[in-house]
């Protein structure tokens, strides 16, 4: 409803699929807006991948429907191709070519392509034009897929995992290319286990666990529904009995407490106010602290009270 | 923003295919190197050599020995030495003669030698010919001699055609083989099927670059054996062509038959040397595949690389044309139709 007045480029209903005992993903419904960047968010093993594959029609669906830029795979698949540009996961281009003829080769597969030269333009690859494949960094690599994703003129990018094992600079370099890419006017759907990602570049997240999207909405209200700004983490020093958690969820300002094994995590309103108690009240309970840290809240932290767990652990 | 023309994708397919392939300095050796340094070897080992003496020693004794030893004189075929027995039956058993002859105290001769040994059977043979005739036998038939030292009968003759075979085969699965299963290993043929690009033309630019190198390769390999060993090309040219065309693609048809489904470049390595070896036995790409039970012989005509051997042999050495060929090229086209469909049928693009 909320969606009325915009086009809904990409909507996925009912998707389940499984691999043999292991359900990957567990009954998703989805909408991408024409024109937003949705990031997927979620550990590994979410089903993020496999969800974004199906939506590629790289994978089938053991149920459920893809209805994307208004037309299905079964249908519309050809037609579709053409439509889309795509980074996936762990793609090694063919070493002994240069930058310049592997995009000229996936160029020659679209109907209405950019050149070999602006597509090598906007990655910023000049440099590197006719470098070999081989000789590429991580980074230079990824911006090499993203060229791909980027030569037929696409309307609609999926992004898979884009900034995974690079440098800082890199990602940095990543990030810029998507936030162009938006400002281009087309949809990015892309998948992320990295809340600053997400955070960074997305108009909106869902927030996948086990196969399901267990929250939806803008990075902001995501981290507003945790009705707490701050973060205070701490450890007990080692041989110290866990410390009261009851008793800090009483604390005035504090939202929630998470314990697990050892670490507290507390989403609190205000640090200022916030700190000295908690302080005041370990002292009381006789734990001496191992380590204090405090951040803003983050989408990790919605992950974490909503799951109980880190998005990086296996 | 689309001023620059469209490139046409199985060109793009097939260029990259081409520029991969140059850029393996191993594959240049392998394609054109080695089959020429196998020739060459192999051509130099068995070369025909002139016409050679066979080494008879002969003992002196008997009151006869000087004049059998005369005798043995007369035939250039043979290079008689006068050594004392025991040195003559040393240079039996060493194998510096081939023949030892004792003329015997009551006239006549003992021939002594190793009747296993062919070169012991000749001697005798020359042998005792030209003792005979020394004594004064006359001949009863008329024989006249014509020595056929033509190229076309000598074993680079055989092997070169058996080696262009081999090589088509190798190269043509090889090349496509290990190609294939290498981007399905980085999965770039993910990457590929997730484009708009044709499957089919993909497949197909493997068939077309592997025609465009076997042709360079095929050209390079004929010169070699026609220049340096004279191996004559008898056959006509267009039949030549016409055999070698339908072998690469019949041989590439298979490497992507082996390579539709491995994941990794080891078992696909795996498959196709199952696939070569027993060709390589079998095929009589160095000895005829005669020399086979005939039990087999049905199992070894249906083999791609005999039908490929064959149909140039044939018309290479005995200038056969396109009807000579007509079964191995029959044959030939039912391997690459059938490998070429059941690949389609269950190659795995991820």
């Amino acid at each position: 409803m909320e969606a009325s007045h915009t086009d809904i480029a990409l909507r996925v209903r009912g998707l389940r699929k499984a691999y043999g005992e292991v359900v990957a993903v567990d009954g998703l419904d989805l909408d991408v807006r024409e024109g937003e960047c949705f990031g997927l968010l979620g550990p590994n093993g979410a089903g993020k991948t496999t969800t974004i594959e199906i939506c590629e029609g790289l994978l089938d669906a053991d149920s459920g429907s893809v209805k994307l830029l208004g037309r299905t795979w079964e249908q519309g698949g050809s037609e579709l191709k053409q439509l889309l540009g795509m980074q996936l996961q762990e793609t090694q281009f063919t070493d002994k070519l240069t930058v310049a003829e592997t995009v000229r080769l996936f160029r020659s597969f679209y109907r209405h392509p950019l050149t070999v030269e602006e597509t090598i333009a906007l990655v910023q690859l000049e440099q590197k034009r006719t470098a070999r494949v081989g000789q590429l960094s991580g980074g230079q690599k990824q911006r090499l897929a993203m060229a791909v994703a980027l030569v037929g003129d696409p309307r609609f990018f999926f992004l898979d995992e884009p900034s995974t094992g690079l440098d800082p600079q890199a990602r940095r370099q990543v990030w810029d290319l998507v936030d162009r890419f938006k400002a281009s006017g087309r949809t990015v759907l892309l998948t992320t286990h990295y809340m600053d990602e997400a955070e960074r570049l997305c108009n909106r997240v869902g927030i996948m666990n086990q196969g399901r999207v267990i929250a939806l909405d803008t990075p902001r209200a995501l981290i507003a529904s945790l009705g707490a700004e701050h973060v205070i983490e701490f450890a007990a020093a080692e041989g110290q009995r866990a410390p009261d958690t009851d008793a800090l969820r009483k604390l005035a300002g504090v939202r929630s407490v998470h314990a697990r094994d050892g670490h507290v995590q507390l989403h609190v309103e205000y640090l200022h106010a916030a700190v000295p108690a908690v302080l005041a009240e370990l002292e009381a309970q006789g734990v001496s602290l191992a380590e204090l840290r405090t951040h803003s809240a983050t989408l990790e932290d919605v992950f974490v009270s909503l799951t109980g767990r880190h998005l990086r652990d296996e | 923003m689309t001023s620059e023309r469209r490139d046409s994708p199985l060109l793009q397919l097939t260029l990259v295919r081409g520029r991969e392939f140059v850029r393996e300095p191993e594959a240049i050796f392998w394609t054109f190197g080695f089959p020429i340094l196998l020739a060459a070897g192999l051509g130099i080992a068995f070369r025909n050599k002139p016409a050679e003496f066979v080494n008879v020693a002969v003992a002196p004794g008997g009151a006869t020995s000087a004049q059998v030893a005369l005798w043995l004189r007369q035939d250039k075929g043979l290079h008689v030495r006068t050594l004392p027995e025991d040195k003559a039956n040393l240079a039996l058993r060493t194998g510096g003669v081939a023949l030892v002859v004792l003329a015997r105290p009551g006239g006549g001769v003992t021939w002594r030698y190793d009747d296993t040994n062919p070169d012991g059977r000749a001697a005798r043979l020359l042998a005792e010919n030209a003792v005979e005739r020394g004594a004064g036998r006359r001949d009863l038939v008329p024989a006249f001699e014509d020595r056929d030292r033509e190229p076309g009968s000598r074993y680079i003759d055989f092997l070169l055609p058996g080696l262009l075979g081999m090589n088509m085969m190798g190269d043509g699965m090889w090349g496509i083989g290990f190609s294939i299963v290498d981007a399905r290993r980085r999965k770039l043929l993910k990457r590929l099927i997730a484009s708009p690009m044709s499957r089919a033309e993909y497949l197909a630019s493997y068939l077309l670059s592997r025609i465009a190198i076997l042709t360079t390769e095929i050209a390079v390999i004929a010169t070699f054996g026609r220049l340096v060993f004279g191996v004559p090309f008898r056959g006509p040219f267009a039949v030549f062509a016409l055999i070698c065309v339908v072998s690469g693609l019949t041989f590439s048809a298979l490497g992507l038959l082996l390579a539709s489904r491995p994941r990794t470049i080891e078992a696909v390595s795996g498959l196709m040397n199952l696939a070569m070896m027993p060709m390589w036995v079998l095929s009589g790409v160095f000895f005829s595949s005669s020399r086979f039970p005939a039990i087999l012989q049905p199992l070894i005509h249906a083999l791609p690389l005999t039908a490929a051997v064959d149909a140039l042999r044939t018309n290479m050495l005995q200038g056969g044309g396109v009807a000579s060929a007509g079964a191995q090229l029959a044959t030939l086209a039912l391997w690459l139709v059938l490998s070429f469909v059941v690949a389609l049928r269950i190659f795995r693009w991820r």
